[in-house]
């Protein structure tokens, strides 16, 4: 068995006028496995999901597929891919066993074996009923599998999703997760972009966090938590606290930089366990902090973000305090 | 070929062998062959014809704008231009069969721009298929629409009077050299497709190139009543060369050396705009 990596990208760069929506990422996806890009919206997720897709030319850097050349030999990776996603999609005008069938016809198959691969395909995605329907009637996570149905028709060893879950319910989401596992089981590769933590965090072997086109953190997943820490304390503090003050006091008791957010007067803490909250309360009252409001939550994307790169999920184009921006958090 | 595929081996026993890389690595091939090229340029045109039988609105066009004009041109020109309507016509028919397919090589790129911006095409783009399928197999499908505006035109003129000379087998071949024509000129405007902004600016643009290929040409008025440049211009416009060799055939059941200037032009669009189309669509898209 070889050992090439799925994807080995080096400083990849996708500039859009001004703006450098891919600014130098690197990766490296290993065979079997599911890798996961989390990242808020516009962070470049879909742009580098892009690129290594031959959807989108590289505008420096370099990426190989299983060790094929993407913008050399962009005929062979897009024999090797199968891509999914907000864009790449499948035709509204016909049906769902029409469109299977050109998929198939336009990659060689014979009519019948098209036809044949079709529809064992929706017979697997739990479609078959609805083989003949047009696909404006399909539910959202009917199309998502339709969708994903469409990448697998000549079982590419790598499938790259693009936020793969986004819109789907609950429900419907467990049963895309269930979809994506059975492809690795069966020797595929994944790639996926999320938003969602406990989306990369359930399914994904492995996790790159990017942020305006870089990469901010790697790891497994609960190497990312840990570097979070598995709680968070947030305290808003009392009319006239001192803010330095109290981030010293934490930093002095648990050894960890909380994240401070002077304008609203809130202070995150992340912490390993819950009762080193404590801790850090006893040491703000001992030093004089006030203190108006305490709560103890779960890590979120948006918490992963902060301590990442110091500004929320959400908010991307505001400006930030830029002494927190230059915070950036190596885990291995 | 060890852990990896020991476990799903089991899981899929009665299925499917999985998925192994390196062989798809070794399969993959660096270019299509010239038979692939064809039949997934036929698989487009197969795709193209769906979807005109699902949305028959996209035959308006082909089938009002024959009828209309031909009455409307006839009736508004003839009499000044050749004494009477009857007369003009045998002048006239050549020239709207020329119009008409010229109006539907715009619709051609028009429709090409609007699929273009549908997610569907980006899955094209990321199959491993020739770059040029997506836009030759809508143009193949397009040959149905040139078919029928070229042949209503003349049922149309028939309906207010129009005997044609040339007969069943010179109207024949007057329809099919349109066609052929049609599938030519219709690669300029794929182009266009290719380059624009949108929909809308496709259809902009094809105006500005369509309305003088079609008015500065012999379609509506003999050459011999224009000014000295003018009548240069029209004398080398192709959409004249398509108009005369059309009246030879459909008047005269003549295959002039007017048909032959008309295909030389098709050959030269083609060789042109077929190639920059590809490259504009590999970079732009």
């Amino acid at each position: 068995m070889t050992t090439t990596a799925s994807v080995t990208a080096t400083g990849l760069v996708k500039a859009f006028g001004e703006s450098r929506a891919v600014d130098g990422i690197d990766l490296e996806v290993r065979q079997g496995e599911i890798f996961g890009v989390l990242g808020p919206n516009g962070a470049g997720k879909t742009t580098t999901l892009r690129m290594l897709a031959t959807l989108l030319p590289i505008d420096a850097g370099n990426a190989f597929v299983f060790g094929v050349d993407v913008a050399r030999e962009p005929h062979r990776v897009r024999q090797l891919v199968g891509v999914t996603g907000q864009y790449a999609s499948v035709d509204e005008d016909l049906t769902a066993a029409e469109n299977l069938w050109l998929f198939g016809r336009l990659q060689g198959l014979r009519s019948a074996d098209a036809r044949a691969t079709g529809h064992r395909l929706l017979e697997q995605f739990g479609l078959e009923d609805a083989a003949r329907k047009p696909i404006s009637q399909f539910s959202g996570g009917m199309r998502r599998r339709l969708d994903l149905a469409a990448s697998l028709i000549t079982r590419p060893p790598l499938i790259f999703l693009d936020e793969p879950t986004t819109g789907l319910d609950p429900r419907t989401r467990g049963q895309m997760w269930d979809t994506i596992r059975g492809l690795v089981a069966d020797g595929c590769t994944i790639m996926l972009t999320t938003q969602y933590l406990d989306e990369a965090d359930q399914l994904a072997d492995r996790i790159a966090v990017i942020d305006r086109g870089r990469k901010v953190a790697e790891g497994t997943p609960d190497e990312l938590k840990t570097s979070v820490g598995t709680s968070t304390l947030q305290l808003q503090l009392g009319e006239g606290a001192d803010h330095d003050l109290a981030r010293q006091v934490v930093w002095r008791v648990i050894g960890r930089e909380p994240v401070v957010t002077p304008e609203s007067g809130r202070l995150n803490v992340p912490l390993d366990a819950a009762d080193e909250a404590g801790d850090v309360l006893i040491g703000l009252r001992q030093a004089g902090v006030t203190i108006s409001s305490v709560s103890v939550a779960k890590p979120t994307l948006d918490e992963v973000f902060l301590a990442l790169t110091g500004h929320g999920a959400t908010e991307v184009d505001e400006s930030h305090d830029t002494e927190s921006n230059e915070r950036l958090v190596e885990v291995r | 070929m060890s852990t990896m595929t020991a476990e799903p081996a089991q899981r899929t026993q009665v299925r499917i062998p999985a998925v192994d890389p390196a062989t798809a690595v070794a399969r993959a091939r660096p270019r299509t062959s010239v038979a692939e090229t064809l039949s997934q340029t036929f698989s487009m045109a197969w795709r193209a014809l769906k979807k005109m039988r699902r949305n028959p609105e996209q035959f308006f066009d082909v089938t009002i704008q024959p009828l209309l004009f031909t009455a409307m041109f006839a009736y508004i020109f003839g009499g000044a231009i050749s004494g009477n309507v009857r007369s003009y016509l045998p002048l006239m028919i050549p020239g709207i069969v020329g119009q008409t397919v010229l109006t539907t090589c715009m619709a051609t790129g028009v429709q090409l721009r609007e699929d273009m911006d549908k997610g569907v095409f980006d899955r094209f783009k990321s199959l491993p298929i020739a770059r040029i399928a997506p836009l030759a197999g809508p143009m193949i499908a397009d040959l149905v629409r040139y078919l029928i505006a070229a042949s209503l035109t003349f049922v149309m003129g028939v309906a207010i009077g129009y005997r044609p000379a040339g007969g069943a087998l010179g109207v024949l071949g007057a329809i099919v050299l349109a066609i052929v024509t049609g599938w030519a000129i219709a690669w300029i405007f794929t182009f266009i497709g290719t380059i624009a902004r949108n929909a809308r600016s496709v259809q902009g643009f094809s105006m500005m190139i369509l309305f003088p290929l079609t008015f500065l040409s012999n379609a509506f008025v003999p050459v011999s009543t224009l000014p000295g440049p003018l009548a240069a211009f029209v004398k080398v416009n192709p959409v004249s060369h398509l108009v005369s060799a059309t009246r030879d055939l459909a008047n005269h059941a003549v295959i002039s050396g007017e048909v032959g200037w008309t295909l030389l032009a098709c050959a030269i669009v083609i060789a042109i705009f077929a190639p920059l189309s590809v490259y504009s669509y590999k970079r732009h898209m």
